[in-house]
């Protein structure tokens, strides 16, 4: 058998559900979020920090779940591409990146609309070089990200109808 | 009666089918199969470039606690490999290592940490050897060489004469030539490449799920190298993050996963980093094109003569097809007279290249459309003008290699980007540090003749109907990404005059899905398209003979609404779930099936060794424009702007046609601008994401698309390629755009700012001499 690991108890919320679980003090965010949790919509496509594929938002705030030790996450409340949609319905984002194919091979897809989310809620209606910079850690090899800036814009316009309805 | 009508869905937007599990987090790649009781699995890899192996000592690894398998290269004789006349590489290396990063042995443990504990209580004694990093160095006389079978390093020589070359460059008014370096590039597809092998003892029965574009190829080497026969194994292609041609061919991470798993009779994971992702490679060999072009004052070609050398790497992989294709896809264009080829695949000591998108053609189309672009400023013809007058006389057209080209959109192509880019009224008229560049580009919709040839139809699809009224459409095709499962369920769907949302669909897994040769050169529109016509059309031949029956008319009387299948116009007719009852009866459950192949008259030529390859049934084109702007003090390049335009034959789905099209040319961007890898001593010193650079949302340009329809007659509705020849076009467009912006023409690729600015500085030096 491999050392024992020293483990550490988490107490965090995930998805709006209150979690206890003992993580290993180097067990990676990403790692606890796909192994422990089975949340596997969180996807690693690089070796740390370059790609973005795994951007969850932490407090609110995008961030790279491969750069961050689950340890530290103490408290704080997470949010995964699985929380975004109803059973019933996507999101307004999630609906403009299938509406307008902003995703075609879908890997980078759940970190990009994840880093879009963090951004609309800090700003509701951003430029389109906002758009650039809000998205600027996350790579995509399929799109040229054309169709991806279409795709926030979608929900952008999506998220206002529905805001004066109510 | 009310209107009702067939619903149509080809030449429609539609959102990709497989959309909400992508979008929602649903969608599971490979990585995403974590059983609780997997074994993880680690590879070992050679520290060295080239050796002969002494000894692999693994005893310690195997006594360490929570291991439960260590395999060498011992595990397996049997090689692997695409190409039937070029499988010289082994899963696990045995008697010599090749390339700094080969898989030498594999540990299969409980966990992450017991597997890396393991690896490096592996202890491996070898002799180095010589090793060669450039082409140069590996034909240099006297090298050792890396396969005893290929002497000089040369994996394949090829070449061929057509028309009166030499001839033709005496005819001609003005000879220009130049000699471009284009660098080794990676695919750096979103998901690392992954597989999780599960091996069931008790059966002898193996099942792998990889991130592959060959399920098929997969299935055949997994059978060879594990030796099971070929029934004994299942494997299934899960959602994949993006191709480009690095899965092309079967990968040593899923034959290892596999002899790993059957070692350990159990279930083994291996994910591999983005930096074993580098090492895998499969990309783009760095390609060194010599090319001279001799033209008339009129701009008229009268020959080409090129050479170009691929650098091969350790093992064949494609390679042979590659500089076959590089040579062959010279024609097809334009109309060239004279041609004449010399192609040399040299081995060297680094990771394997393979079919990248653009396969064989993008580094030679460069030089070509570079050079070309310098003799019309040379001859003073504008650049439009230049590539106009050497059009095909299209269609029917064929070329000195006797391609069969029916459709050729091209001269449309080039009206689209001259007047959408308002080319004549600004060309020249831009202001300092910023211009236009044009270049023209093709690509094949499939190779005509497989690489296995077994005397099967090149695709095959089929369609269940049951009671329940839904259409299951079954493909051995590889959704990767590009879209199309939408495609195929598209092309059913049009036929049967039935909303898309009837049809579920249910891709590349060998136990229920038809096979399929994969997704790669472009073929799946093109066959599988036509696949899908051909089963639809049979299943709405059942359900009219059918519904003709219940209604006691002759089928020639039974007019299809989709939803409605009536008699004539005052008619109530069946529903569609009555005809389906109707054509159940005393059957049960319809399975039909759809065949495509491709006509001999598209095989390509014999005139030449190896004239099959670059034989398609259809040829897509592409002509660009790119606006550029330079930095004068830094040489950073900034795209402006980008006028694409593609005759894809017909768009059965503009909305992914135009993705694939952006997406070719920002592809082609990164190339063009950033993107190379590099290695020290064989060590790879870009295998991350932030050392290659690809281009980001920052950089990402502004793209129109032009989607061009010459409706191609065997096509699919007319469809042909969409997904390749806009990254082909770019490049040259690009770089002769730096041309007109600031008059220095560069030359090898990457074009990076330190590049260019030495390119300028040395510009300037010239100028100021000759003043």
């Amino acid at each position: 058998m491999g050392e024992k690991r020293n483990k550490t108890h988490l107490h965090c919320t995930v998805n709006g559900k209150e979690r206890d679980n003992f993580v290993p003090d180097n067990m990676l965010l990403v790692d606890y979020l796909r192994e422990d949790l089975d949340l596997t919509g969180t996807k690693i496509g690089c070796d740390g920090g370059e790609c973005g594929c795994c951007t969850v938002l932490i407090g609110g705030a995008p961030q790279h779940a491969c750069l961050r030790l689950a340890a530290t996450c103490q408290e704080l409340d997470i949010e995964t591409i699985e929380s975004l949609s109803d059973a019933s319905r996507l999101s307004a984002l999630q609906r403009g990146f299938h509406e307008k194919l902003g995703a075609q091979c879908g890997f980078c897809t759940p970190g990009m609309i994840m880093a879009a989310e963090g951004l609309l809620r800090q700003n509701p209606n951003p430029s389109e070089e906002q758009i650039r910079q809000g998205l600027a850690s996350n790579i995509c090899r399929c799109t040229g990200y054309i169709k991806i800036i279409e795709s926030v814009q979608f929900a952008i316009g999506e998220l206002k109808l529905a805001g004066n309805a109510t | 009666m009310n209107q009702i009508k067939p619903t149509k869905s080809i030449g429609i937007r539609k959102p990709l089918v497989d959309g909400p599990e992508k979008v929602s987090g649903k969608a599971l790649y490979s990585a995403d199969f974590i059983p609780a009781d997997c074994l993880v699995g680690r590879i070992f890899r050679s520290p060295i470039s080239h050796g002969e192996i002494i000894e692999v000592d693994v005893s310690k690894a195997e006594a360490l606690p929570g291991v439960k398998a260590v395999i060498t290269g011992d595990v397996t004789d049997e090689t692997f490999g695409v190409l039937p006349i070029a499988r010289f590489e082994y899963p696990l290396a045995r008697d010599k290592v090749r390339y700094k990063g080969e898989p030498v042995a594999c540990v299969a443990a409980i966990d992450a940490e017991t597997a890396q504990k393991a690896i490096e209580l592996i202890k491996f004694n070898y002799k180095e050897l010589p090793a060669y990093f450039t082409s140069k160095d590996a034909m240099a006389k006297g090298s050792v060489n890396i396969h005893d079978h290929r002497e000089g390093n040369i994996e394949r020589d090829v070449d061929f004469d057509l028309g009166e070359t030499d001839g033709g460059l005496k005819a001609a008014d003005l000879i220009m030539e130049e000699t471009y370096n284009c660098a080794e590039v990676a695919q750096v597809q979103s998901e690392p490449h992954a597989a999780i092998a599960e091996y069931d003892a008790i059966r002898d029965f193996m099942t792998v799920r990889a991130s592959t574009q060959v399920p098929y190829y997969g299935h055949k080497m997994l059978a060879k190298t594990l030796k099971m026969q070929e029934s004994k194994v299942r494997m299934i292609k899960p959602f994949v993050g993006g191709g480009f041609g690095c899965r092309t061919e079967c990968l040593n991470v899923e034959l290892i996963c596999a002899l790993a798993a059957r070692a350990a009779q159990g279930t083994v994971r291996i994910v591999t980093s983005r930096e074993e992702t580098f090492i895998t490679h499969r990309g783009r060999p760095e390609t060194d094109v010599e090319i001279k072009i001799g033209v008339k004052k009129n701009g008229l070609i009268t020959a080409v003569d090129f050479k170009a050398i691929q650098r091969g790497g350790a093992y064949s992989g494609y390679g042979v097809v590659t500089i076959l294709y590089a040579g062959g896809l010279m024609f097809g264009v334009y109309n060239l007279p004279a041609v004449r080829y010399r192609g040399l695949r040299v081995l060297t000591n680094t990771p394997p290249p393979g079919a990248m998108r653009g396969h064989g053609t993008t580094d030679v189309r460069y030089a070509f459309e570079s050079l070309l672009d310098k003799i019309a400023n040379e001859l003073g013809i504008d650049a439009i003008e230049i590539r106009r007058r050497n059009l095909l006389k299209a269609p029917k057209y064929e070329t000195l290699n006797e391609m069969f080209i029916n459709s050729y959109g091209l001269p449309e192509c080039l009206d689209w980007v001259e007047e959408k880019s308002g080319w004549k009224e600004r060309k020249g008229k831009l202001g300092p540090n910023r211009g236009l560049g044009v270049a023209c580009a093709h690509y094949p919709s499939g190779a005509s003749k497989p690489v296995n040839w077994t005397g099967e139809p090149h695709a095959t699809v089929h369609l269940k109907l049951d009671w329940d009224g839904s259409i299951t459409l079954l493909t051995g095709a590889p959704e990767i990404g590009q879209g199309s499962t939408t495609m195929a369920t598209q092309c059913a769907a049009e036929i049967l005059g039935l909303d898309m949302s009837r049809f579920q669909s249910l891709t590349s897994d060998s136990k229920l899905t038809p096979k399929d040769n994969g997704s790669y050169s472009s073929r799946v529109t093109y066959m599988v398209g036509n696949a899908s016509i051909d089963a639809a059309t049979n299943l709405k031949n059942i359900l009219i003979e059918a519904a003709a029956r219940k209604l006691e008319v002759k089928p020639e009387d039974i007019e299809c609404l989709g939803e409605i299948y009536r008699a004539g116009t005052q008619d109530d007719g069946l529903n569609f779930n009555e005809v389906v009852q109707a054509a159940l009866e005393g059957t049960g459950t319809i399975t039909v099936k759809g065949n495509y192949d491709t006509l001999p008259e598209s095989w390509g030529t014999k005139k030449y060794r190896g004239g099959a390859i670059s034989g398609s049934m259809a040829y897509a084109y592409a002509a660009q424009v790119v606006e550029v702007s330079i930095d004068p003090d830094t040489a950073e390049i900034t795209v402006e702007k980008v006028w694409a335009a593609q005759d894809v034959g017909k768009a059965l789905n503009p909305l992914a046609v135009e993705g694939q099209i952006e997406g070719s040319v920002w592809m082609g961007m990164g190339q063009a601008i950033s993107e190379g890898t590099q290695y020290v001593n064989g060590l790879g010193i870009t295998n991350s994401m932030l050392d290659y650079r690809v281009p980001t949302i920052i950089e990402s340009p502004p793209i129109e698309v032009g989607i061009i329809e010459s409706i191609d007659p065997h096509g699919p509705f007319g469809a042909k390629e969409a997904g390749e020849t806009s990254l082909v076009a770019f490049i040259p467009a690009l770089t002769n755009a730096i041309a007109d912006a600031i008059g220095v023409r560069p030359i090898d690729l990457p074009v990076t700012p330190d590049r260019l600015l030495q390119l300028m500085e040395d510009y300037q030096k010239t100028e100021k001499a000759a003043e």
